[in-house]
């Protein structure tokens, strides 16, 4: 599904990722972790070109999306983002938030992309909000309709960029699960996050990244109880 | 102070009739100073260096000289520049729109960049092109915060308005002034006019207050 080749992305002269290399596959969950500044945000934003790599190659559903000849709106489409602040349409219901791209992106008519948002609304517990602007909402609820938002695109792969920490903490399980119901439905996950719980219980894989270098690379069993590196054995004690 | 308006009574509906000049000049002048004014905004904002350039040296020429001075330019220099004398009423809203297109770039720039990139994102990440995003997403969250901006310089247009009274337009202030000569009391006659400009300020102000609130729904 996603096939990542010798990634680099450098700021000016800081170099935030040194060369990772990996796949992920069709309906894989993976945790995407690692100390801040270990360039994490970074690598999810390479993989909608949020962020325009220095060096390397992304193949999307084999599109090399690095290459200048894809259309990259094209590939957004199947490709969401939930944001760590959200980043709803504040003039907007949350209504039209779920309905917005789809109309105007994909061509659904109203009524169609109305019915689908309404749809998802009633999974994450929101219906009664769908004439309410963003800003009547808790964090919570943000999230929700921002993660609902990305999937009324109906999109093969949602990227979570630390979605629960700009979060209250009473409000970071009502978000983690409504990515846990996503979770194994068939939608490839890329979640950066800083909740080892969650990445121990839902990922299947997990990429530990320091420095810009993909450190780790395995499943949440092996890197929480035996990590093999020095540096996540040293993540892991200030974690837990 | 004793005002004397039982002399200048019969002369006020004459200044009266100046209003829709005025309004028609001031209107014109706002609906071109404000599409001219995104368009330049959008060329200071994009990644196009001869577009920055050209908006920039038009912003700074425009607000580097005086609005009397460009109106006096557009009208006399007409026959020069397009080949035929335009009308003065032409010259006012061209050289007035052009004027306010400078300002009111700034305020909308302004009003861009204020706007959190996360929107922009947002928007890319659903695979919504850029223009689109910005028509869409950014453009009704900066105008909501620029309105009390866009308000000042449409009051300011209107009350500045009355310096077309140079190249010969019979607006308010000219009339009152016209009116002035014929009966020997100026007072009382641009006492009235500074009345008439004051209603059009207020009435503009309420206006602006009216669609802020509208505006203000989603808070």
């Amino acid at each position: 599904m996603i096939k990542i080749d010798n990634l680099h992305k450098s700021f000016g002269k800081l170099e935030v990722l040194k060369g990772i290399s990996t796949t992920i596959k069709e309906g894989e969950v993976v945790a995407i972790i690692g100390p801040s500044g270990s360039g994490k945000s970074t690598f999810l934003r390479c993989m909608n070109l949020l962020e325009q790599p220095t060096e390397g190659k992304i193949l999307i559903k084999d599109q090399d999306i690095t290459d200048k000849k894809t259309n990259i709106m094209k590939i957004r489409q199947s490709v969401g983002m939930v944001f760590q602040h959200f980043h709803l349409f504040p003039h907007k219901t949350v209504l039209e938030n779920l309905t917005y791209a789809p109309i105007k992106v994909k061509g659904l008519s109203k009524a169609e992309a109305e019915k689908q948002a309404m749809e998802l609304l009633g999974k994450v517990g929101l219906t009664e909000k769908a004439n309410e602007y963003p800003n009547r909402l808790s964090g919570g609820q943000k999230q929700r309709v921002a993660i609902s938002r990305a999937l009324a695109m109906n999109p093969d792969i949602i990227l979570f960029d630390e979605p629960t920490s700009a979060l209250d903490p009473e409000m970071v399980k009502e978000v983690l699960d409504v990515m846990k119901s996503l979770a194994h439905t068939g939608i490839t996950m890329a979640i950066v996050t800083h909740e080892m719980g969650f990445a121990r219980e839902v990922a299947d894989r997990v990429m530990f990244l320091d420095g810009g270098i993909l450190v780790e690379d395995t499943t949440p069993e092996e890197f929480f109880s035996a990590p093999k590196s020095k540096r996540a054995k040293e993540f892991l004690e200030k974690m837990l | 102070m004793n005002l004397e308006f039982g002399r200048i009574a019969d002369s006020l509906p004459y200044i009266l009739e100046g209003i829709p000049i005025t309004l028609k000049i001031v209107a014109a002048a706002a609906l071109l100073g404000f599409s001219l004014g995104i368009i330049l905004a959008l060329f200071k904002i994009t990644r196009i260096k001869l577009l920055n350039w050209i908006a920039d040296v038009y912003t700074s020429i425009f607000r580097g000289t005086p609005l009397v001075l460009q109106l006096m330019l557009i009208y006399y220099g007409s026959p020069q520049i397009f080949g035929i004398q335009i009308e003065a009423v032409t010259a006012a809203f061209l050289s007035f729109g052009l004027n306010s297109a400078a300002y009111i770039s700034e305020v909308i720039r302004a009003g861009i960049l204020a706007i959190d990139k996360g929107q922009n994102e947002a928007a890319m990440a659903l695979g919504v092109p850029y223009a689109r995003s910005m028509w869409d997403i950014i453009l009704p969250q900066a105008m909501k915060n620029i309105l009390p901006a866009l308000v000042n310089e449409f009051i300011t247009l209107t009350k500045e308005s009355a310096i077309v009274t140079v190249i010969g337009i019979t607006d308010i202030m000219r009339r009152s002034y016209i009116v002035g000569g014929e009966t020997y009391k100026f007072f009382e006659p641009i006492l009235f006019a500074g009345l008439i400009y004051y209603i059009m300020v207020m009435v503009l102000t309420l206006l602006g207050k009216a669609i802020e609130r509208r505006m203000r729904r989603s808070d």
